[in-house]
Order: structure tokens, then C-alpha cells, then sequence
């Protein structure tokens, strides 16, 4: 009841002003009247009555003002008085509002880009129902598992998510999912879409509901699989069937096989991978019909699934876990792969299953996204901090003008707190409009990060939303910023004393030595801040061109990738052989074409094989066998690519199935075993599981390659004939290297494809772009780097411009003496640059101090430079150094132009 | 005229108001003269304290004010107490006795 009466009467009085200021003036006068009337009756005259009565009040407009505070509505009014002034003052300087305005907005724009990509990508939960409930079942880091991995999560095999149903105790339910790519399209061109392949119980123990249609359920996953049915997202239903409701009269076709749509997911769910958004979700049994001869799902080394839970009420993720670690051993026992041999068994059984949290979704992206976006965060912090910086130093050189308006104001009464908070409120009106401005910038930022972090193959999926966090952590910053850089300047203008101000004629006290510091000070730590952002630019950059021009020991431009389906084909394992030899052949053909082979594995595409080689022709294995990577390629192979032979001949028609093994090795494989000894000499075999190979002799050695990663070391590659592989797998793919333009290789390529047989489902890619695509967390940090680099740069020159050109107007006279006494031009040049470079330096031994201390944080990002390159750090101090004199010496020329006459008049 | 008001405890003078109120409502001067006679002139409020503190109590809904006009014709501004003003009155008093009977406890037994 107090405080709502309190609430009415507070706002009748802010909207009936006048009317309540009448009425306490009325009651006042009252109450004076009445004092006079009885001090009269007491028998004083009229005039000392009235004296006497005036006194004892003690002045009314104190009183008036003693009333007034004790209500709140008064502080509300202040707060508008003092922020109308405030924007009047602003509109009073507009190039100092814009600069202000914009630096804040670019700062706080930046920073919550930044962190919104952070909450949604690592902060934010599913949006499932009670998403803290659900888990992940994992392994732990022990043992080791082999066998063919597909998926982007391949955890389990089939056989194992089915044993891991059937013994886990602590989730109420559980669901294994995968996701993959669907070609949708039924006839011809190839078109992908994100598909996943889901457990029955995957839509339930989620608690998702349906938009259109039903959902699949257990129904829908037995192992018949007779009603296989597709749910599609909401979003590809919008995008790809217009939102229309007779979808569910259709098919969507999937790998070239219809399947019939049966409902629409809720809107918001993409699924459980967050980056990534879901079209097409088929039950895990219709895994061997859509993959046909590829399927994972009968193989017992097929690894490809994921596993996820709702726990039980009274369970934890710990307990949970330690229940499947108890029944770890008897599942891997009964879902044992039959391949395996003495050794892959024995590290199958030393991993135990566990369970973690999944309740924030699971996400590749998190791993390889987390720690860059926490990078950018700080980097892009510092940028804020220097835009705070720039913005006190602009206030200090306002606050000096403002002086005798301050000293003026504080002589007649305002106190001190009252201009304090008059002119936060000025800052906190700059820091909201800028934040305002940033917080609309974000949207469109965070559109642009998401969009330069996605490929055609793998586009990225992000749900930006502005949800209270994301606004939290804006207006946190704003009202950071204000006090950063609107609270020392308050401070210093109001604490001087207004006797001295005043009396100091034309000039402010400002000019003292110590108000003058503090701009010193915040110059010298915007130089230290920019070199460190101008050290990550510089050290990001680096690294992006030490990748981008590493030499990966073959050729990256003009190779194009055929990539030949034959899943949907059901051709025999020799027709296939036969159709790409023969499309080989004609692609050879093809003028502009200069070479051409096929492999199993592109490089650096992501795939690899590893087999265990066993050292010598015969033998037994020892416990610990090396490890190699393979290739499986045509002739021609290495002269598609451009890799050197340092040793021997490449392969030719001769090396056939039932010809004696022959394999080419890479030198890291001739260093490592060979040692020295000619390596055509030395003869291993090749473990796959259980299978043991006969002996392979060495016909060749090329130079090293980067097979999967640009990062990695000196991979051990062995390549062996692609005839010579029984495993011919369901595609193959053709490099071909022509130094024509590569558009039009392709259309005729496509011929020639369409030529040899209209039903094959091929894919093109270029080598240079997929290559290009593996280095985009590379970009991105060395784009966002280098724009906050530059950005950071900006900001400090322009603060230290503002800073000289401040002390070459305050030393004028000083300067007009000096000129009238014979100093040159030069001179005056010298003594102003001689400030410049004092603060210049401090701030450069200050900024690599730091920068050496927080580089150590991008170690891990970085490739063929260390985090204290010393010739990075070189490159920085001298850009800025430039830089920083440029911005300084046109105040110091202006100086030294002075008019001798006219700058001793000022005075 | 000295102002003692100044040595009035802190809280004091709202419960002064709330029981001058308590009998009638009554306007500023009123109250004003009402607190200096029942202290037999201790107590000299000075209006600096006594109008602000009005608009607060006011405010706390302890308070309520009409105006009426007096008898040669001018507007005055009567405070009269609300109900939450009496229960205020009754229960600071209360607690106001118990505190003088402890300190006067203690005076007794230190002296």
C-alpha cells in the first residue's frame, strides 16, 4: 500500500508540476502567515513579525527544496533536466557526438557480435524440454577403437548403440542419431541436404512436437523398416516445399530412393548439433536401404552413431556414468567386431563408456570455434577499451573548456555531486546511443561471422537470438564504457575550486601539469592496447600466409575433383573398375586436360585409411605396430599432382590384382624405415584387421605431402595401385590438372561424364577452394584480426593527434617566444615530436610487455610463427611508430608556422 | 529562540506528528505550535525538517492532507492520520517506551 500510494503520488506530481509546486508555495505562505499573525498577537510589530517569521523559516526556497527531495519524482526530473542538457550539448557539438557516438558503436557492436556468436554457440541450451536433463554417452580417452568411421560423431558401431540400449539403467530413455548428407534429388545433378539418420525414440525423448503431420517413433525403427517414413524441419519446409500441408501426400526422395514425408518438426528445433541445422530426418533402419552397399549399420567396425539420453529423475550425469563404466566391459564383449584382431581387441576393451552433460547440444564447431571466439572477444574488448580511452581523452579536452562553466556554477551553489552526476548522465547518454547503435549493428555482424564460417559443404547453421543474456552483456558494456571513460573526466572538472578558476582568467587550471598527465597517461595506454591488437593481426596474418603458401608437396591450382557415386548403381565391383577407367580415359581426352588420374583419397579432403605395417616379409607382429596413411591411385597420379619421384617410377598397367604387391612410399616413410639403406630394397606388409597382406615391394619414393591436415607433421604415406585394391570402394574420384580455365573444363567434363553413362550421380569441386575452405577459422582470425588492428591503430593516432595538437595551443606562447628569440621552424618541430616520440615510447615498451604476455593465448591458432615472433613484434612497433609521428607532425609543423606576433598576443 | 529540534532522536519527529495528529487533523503551524506546547517549549520544530517530513510521511501513506479554508477565507493544508498512520503511531510507541525503559535500566544500575 506505501509503496503503490507513494508510486501514484510520485507520478501525480511529475505530471501536475505546476499544480503541486502551487500548493506547497501555498501552504508555505500559510504557515507564514500564521507565524507573523502570532508573533504580532505576541506583540511584535508588523515588520519585526514578519522578519521574525521569515528568519525562523530560514529561507522558503530551502525549505521548498528540503520537501522536494524527500519525494522521489524530484530525482527523476533532475535526471530529464540533466539529460535535455546534455543532448543539447551534444547537438551543440556534432562532430564530437558523432566521433564518440560512432567509436562506442563500433566497440560495443563488435564485442556483442562476438558474444552472441559465443552464447548460441557455447552458452545457450537446446531447445528441447528441460534440456539440463539430457546426456551424452561418450568413451573416455582410454583405449583405442578401429574400423571404417563415418559421420561427423562417430562414436559407437550399431551393435554397440543396441547394447548400450539394452544395459544402460540411468536414462529414462535414449536415442542414437547421425547426421549425414542427403542428395534429394531424384533424377541427375546431385543435391545435397543435411539429413540425419534417428533412433525411434530420438523425437520423444527429446519432447519435440510436430508442426504438421506426427513425428517418428519406435514404430518407425524396426528392423524391417516396412513404413519408413521422412520428417522434415521446418525450415527446409518452408524453403523447399513453400510451407505447403500436402507435403504429407509426398515423397522426399533420399540417395534415389522415395520415402514418404510424415510430418514437420516445431519451428525452433534443428536438432541436437548446434551450428547445424537439420532437413530430413530417417529412422536409423532405413540406414542400409539409402546407403545400400556402404551401410554401416550390419558392420560391426562401422563407427557412425551418436548416442544421447533424458536421465531419470533421481540420476545425475555421475551416476549415469558410472553405471555404464560398471557395464562397459560386457558391452563391448557382446558387441566384439569379429575383424578384430589380438591387439584391436584388447584396446576396445581397456575404453569405458561414460556420460557427460548434452544439454547445451553437441557441436564440432564448439571445439574449433570456442577458443578463436573467446580470442575475438578479448581482442575485440581492447578495441572498446581504446574507444573508451579516445572517449575520456575527449572529454578531459571538453572538460576543460567547460571549466569556468563548472567553477561558475559551483560559486553560485551546485554541489559537487550534482555536476558529477550531470555529467555522467552526459556520458551515459553517449554510452546509450552508442550502445543502442552497436546492439543494431550486431545483428547484421553476427550475420556476416556466421556467413564466413560456412562452406557450401558444410553450411553453418547458428540460431542468433537476442535473448537476455546477449542484452545483459550489452548494456553491461555501455554502462563499463560510461564510467570508464565519463567518470575521471567528472571527477577532474569538478574538482577544482571555482575561486581559482575563475581568477585564472582566460585559462583553466586544466592546464596544470597533472590534469594534463592523466591524457598522457590514456594516450600512452591506447598505444600499448593497439600494439597489442596490431601483434594478433600481424601474428594471425602471418600464420594465414604460412598456410596458404606452405607448400603441401603437390599442386593445388587447376586440379579439379570428379567425385562418381556408384551407391545408387548396384554395378559389380569389376564394371565400376571398368566405367571409371573408361571415364578416365575419356577425360584424358579432353582438350586442356594435361593429366588425370583417380584416387581413393583426395588430399587434405578430411578422408584417410591407416593400416598397420608390418616391418619385414614374414614374421610375427610385434605388440606395437607403426601406423601408415593410404592412398589407392592410378597411374599418373603423381603427375596429375606434381609430386616428385626422389627415388624410382611410378605405377603402370602391368601392376593388376594377382600381380606381385607394389606400393610407392612418401620419404618420411624411407627415413622412418629404411634408415639409410635403399629403400626399394625393403619389403613390409600391410595389416587391415585380421588380414595379413603378402610382402610389398617398393617401386618409387616421392617427396612428403600433407594428407589430411595442412597442420600436420610428416605423415608415413603409402600408395598402392588402385588396381591392385580388392576393396574397391562404391565411388572414385578423378583429378585432373589443366592449366585451361577450369569452368569450362568442367562443362565438358560433364559431357564426357553424361556420355559415358546419364545415370551417374557426380560431384565437381576445385582443389584450390576445398583446400581454401579447411583454412577458414585461419581466415576469420586474420580478417576480425586485422579489422580490429587497423580499427585499434586508428583510434590511438587519432588520440594522440588530439593529445599534441592540445599542447602545441597551450604552449603558444611559449612557442611565439621561442621564435621571436631566433628558433627555426625545425626546432619547433623537434620540441614538439620530442613529446610525441616520449609518450610514444612508453607506450610501445608497455605494449609489448603485454603483448608478449597475451599472445601465449593464440599459440594453439598460430602455424610456423611462435606467439613472440620477433619480427611480428618488429613489424608492429615500427607500423605504429610511423604511423603515430605521421599523426604528430602535422600539429608540429602547424607550430612551427606560428606567427611569432600573433601567438604572444594571445596571451 | 534556540532550535533544539536538532537533538530530536533521529525517527523522533514523525512519531511527534503522527501523535499530534492523533487527536485531529490539524495544519503545519498547527502541529507545528501543537508539538512546541505539549514539550512545554523543549522542543522548537523548525520548519526546514517538519515539511519535508510531512511530504514523507505523506508518501508512506501514513499521512493524508485536505485542504480546507479557514476562518478568514485562506486555504490551509490539514493532515489528518490514515489508518496505517495509527497503527504506525501505536506500534512506534510501543517500541519507543520499551527502548526508554532499557536505557533507563541501564542508567539506574550505572550510577
Amino acid at each position: 500500500m506505501g509503496i503503490w500510494t507513494n508510486l501514484s503520488a510520485g507520478l501525480r506530481g511529475l505530471f501536475r508540476k505546476r499544480k503541486a509546486e502551487q500548493e506547497l508555495d501555498e501552504e508555505l505562505r500559510d504557515f507564514l502567515h500564521k507565524s507573523t499573525a502570532e508573533k504580532m498577537r505576541a506583540g511584535m510589530s508588523r515588520e519585526a513579525a514578519v522578519r521574525a517569521a521569515r528568519l525562523e523559516m530560514g529561507g522558503l526556497e530551502a525549505v521548498k527544496e528540503g520537501v522536494r527531495s524527500a519525494s522521489w519524482e524530484t530525482h527523476v526530473e533532475a535526471l530529464l533536466t540533466d539529460l535535455r542538457f546534455g543532448a543539447r550539448l551534444l547537438r551543440f557539438n556534432p562532430m564530437f557526438a558523432g566521433a564518440a557516438i560512432l567509436s562506442l558503436a563500433l566497440g560495443i557492436g563488435a564485442n556483442t557480435a562476438i558474444f552472441e556468436l559465443l552464447d548460441a554457440v557455447r552458452l545457450r541450451a537446446l531447445p528441447v524440454k528441460n534440456p539440463q536433463e539430457i546426456a551424452r554417452v561418450v568413451f573416455d580417452r582410454r583405449g583405442s577403437r578401429s574400423g571404417n568411421f563415418s559421420t561427423r560423431y562417430p562414436d559407437f558401431t550399431y551393435a554397440i548403440w543396441e547394447q548400450i540400449r539394452d544395459k544402460q539403467e540411468g536414462f529414462s530413455s535414449v536415442y542414437a542419431w547421425a547426421p549425414v548428407q542427403f542428395n534429394v534429388s531424384p533424377a541427375g545433378e546431385v543435391h545435397n541436404v543435411q539429413g540425419l539418420f534417428v533412433s525411434g525414440k530420438f523425437f520423444e525423448t527429446l519432447g519435440v512436437e510436430p508442426a504438421l503431420g506426427r513425428l517418428l517413433s519406435t514404430a518407425d525403427d524396426q528392423p524391417s523398416c516396412a513404413s519408413a517414413g521422412a520428417v522434415l524441419s521446418y525450415s527446409y519446409w518452408q524453403q523447399g516445399y513453400g510451407g505447403r500441408r500436402d507435403v504429407l501426400d509426398g515423397k522426399v526422395t533420399v540417395n534415389r530412393h522415395p520415402i514418404p514425408i510424415i510430418g514437420v518438426a516445431a519451428r525452433d528445433f534443428y536438432g541436437v548439433e548446434v551450428g547445424r541445422n537439420f532437413d530430413v530426418a530417417v529412422p536409423v533402419c532405413a540406414e542400409p536401404l539409402i546407403n545400400g552397399e556402404n551401410s554401416q549399420l550390419k558392420s560391426r567396425i562401422g563407427w557412425w552413431l551418436s548416442v544421447m539420453g533424458r536421465l531419470k529423475r533421481d540420476w545425475t550425469v555421475g551416476r549415469a556414468a558410472t553405471q555404464l563404466r560398471a557395464v562397459s566391459q560386457s558391452i563391448f564383449e557382446a558387441a566384439m567386431p569379429p575383424q578384430y584382431n589380438a591387439s584391436n581387441a584388447k584396446s576396445l576393451l581397456a575404453a569405458k563408456l561414460v556420460a557427460i552433460p548434452g544439454g547445451s547440444g553437441i557441436s564440432d564447431l564448439r571445439e574449433s570455434y570456442a577458443q578463436p571466439l573467446w580470442l575475438l572477444l578479448a581482442l575485440a574488448g581492447l578495441v572498446l577499451l581504446i574507444a573508451s580511452a579516445n572517449l575520456a581523452n575527449l572529454m578531459l579536452a571538453r572538460a576543460s573548456v567547460r571549466e569556468k562553466e563548472m567553477a561558475m556554477r559551483m560559486a553560485v551553489g551546485a554541489g559537487r555531486g550534482r555536476l558529477i552526476r550531470q555529467l555522467l548522465v552526459e556520458s551515459l547518454l553517449l554510452a546509450g546511443i552508442g550502445a543502442a547503435l552497436g546492439a543494431l549493428l550486431a545483428r547484421d555482424l553476427s550475420r556476416v561471422l556466421v556467413a564466413s564460417m560456412s562452406t557450401e559443404q558444410a553450411p553453418l547453421f547458428v540460431a542468433l537470438r537476442t535473448d537476455w543474456r546477449v542484452l545483459g552483456f550489452t548494456s553491461a558494456l555501455a554502462i563499463f564504457t560510461c564510467v570508464l571513460f565519463g567518470l575521471a573526466p567528472a571527477l577532474r572538472a569538478t574538482s577544482v575550486s571555482p575561486g581559482l578558476a575563475l581568477k585564472e582568467g582566460g585559462r583553466g587550471a586544466t592546464q596544470g601539469r597533472s590534469r594534463f598527465g592523466l591524457r598522457r597517461i590514456l594516450v600512452v595506454s591506447q598505444i600499448a592496447l593497439s600494439l597489442m591488437l596490431l601483434v594478433g593481426a600481424l601474428l594471425f596474418a602471418q600464420s594465414l600466409k604460412n598456410l596458404a603458401t606452405l607448400d603441401p608437396g603437390f599442386r593445388r591450382d587447376g586440379i579439379l575433383v570428379v567425385d562418381i557415386d556408384f551407391t545408387a548403381r548396384h554395378l559389380p565391383t569389376e564394371a565400376r573398375r571398368a566405367f571409371s577407367d573408361e571415364l578416365l580415359r575419356r577425360v584424358r581426352g579432353i582438350a586442356g586436360v594435361d593429366a588425370a588420374a583417380t584416387a581413393a583419397i583426395v588430399p587434405l579432403s578430411g578422408d584417410g585409411i591407416g593400416h598397420d605395417i608390418l616391418v619385414g616379409a614374414s614374421g610375427d607382429a610385434p605388440d606395437d605396430v607403426p601406423v601408415a596413411a593410404f592412398n589407392y591411385v592410378s597411374p599418373g597420379y603423381f603427375e596429375t599432382l606434381q609430386t616428385p619421384f626422389l627415388v624410382g617410377h611410378d605405377f603402370d598397367e602391368h601392376d593388376r590384382l594377382g600381380s606381385p604387391n607394389v606400393a610407392i612410399v612418401n620419404q618420411a616413410f624411407a627415413d622412418k624405415f629404411a634408415q639409410g639403406k635403399n629403400p626399394l630394397d625393403f619389403k613390409f606388409r600391410v595389416r587391415r584387421l585380421m588380414k595379413t597382406s603378402a610382402p610389398y615391394q617398393i617401386i618409387g619414393v616421392v617427396k612428403d605431402t600433407k594428407y589430411t591436415d595442412l597442420r600436420e607433421n610428416r605423415e608415413i604415406i603409402v600408395y598402392s595401385p588402385r588396381a591392385q585394391n580388392e576393396e574397391a570402394g562404391s565411388d572414385a574420384q578423378i583429378l585432373l590438372r589443366s592449366s585451361a580455365p577450369l569452368a569450362g573444363i568442367l562443362s565438358a567434363v560433364k559431357g564426357t561424364a553424361n556420355e559415358a553413362d546419364p545415370d551417374a550421380d557426380i560431384t565437381f569441386y576445385n582443389l584450390h577452394r576445398m583446400i581454401d575452405n579447411g583454412l577458414l577459422r585461419d581466415r576469420l582470425m586474420a580478417r576480425l584480426s586485422g579489422f580490429f588492428g587497423v580499427l585499434a591503430g586508428l583510434l590511438a593516432v587519432i588520440g594522440l593527434y588530439g593529445v599534441i595538437s592540445y599542447m602545441v595551443a597551450r604552449r603558444r606562447n611559449e612557442i611565439g617566444i621561442r621564435m621571436s628569440l631566433g628558433a627555426d621552424g625545425r626546432s619547433i618541430v623537434a620540441l614538439v615530436l620530442r613529446e610525441c616520440v616520449l609518450l610514444l615510447s612508453i607506450g610501445l615498451a608497455c605494449g609489448v610487455a603485454l603483448a608478449l604476455a597475451a599472445s601465449r593465448a593464440a599459440t594453439s591458432l598460430l602455424f610456423g610463427l611462435k606467439p613472440d615472433d620477433p619480427a611480428t613484434f618488429g613489424m608492429a612497433t615500427v607500423i605504429l611508430a610511423a604511423i603515430a609521428l605521421a599523426a604528430s607532425y602535422l600539429p608540429a609543423l602547424r607550430a612551427s608556422k606560428l606567427d611569432p606576433l600573433e601567438a604572444l598576443r594571445h596571451e | 529562540m534556540t532550535d533544539t529540534s536538532a537533538t530530536l532522536v533521529q525517527g523522533t519527529l514523525d512519531m511527534l506528528i503522527l501523535k499530534t495528529l492523533a487527536l485531529e487533523p490539524l495544519h503545519g503551524w498547527g502541529i507545528s505550535q501543537r508539538i512546541q506546547q505539549l514539550s512545554r517549549g523543549v522542543f522548537d520544530v523548525n520548519p526546514g525538517s517538519l515539511f519535508p517530513a510531512f511530504r514523507r510521511l505523506e508518501r508512506a501513506g501514513l499521512l493524508e492532507c485536505e485542504w480546507r479554508t479557514s476562518e478568514n477565507n485562506r486555504r490551509a493544508k490539514y493532515y489528518s492520520l490514515t489508518r496505517a498512520g495509527r497503527q504506525k503511531l501505536r506500534s512506534e510507541t510501543k517500541e519507543w517506551e520499551r527502548q526508554v525503559a532499557a536505557i533507563a535500566r541501564i542508567l539506574q544500575t550505572a550510577s
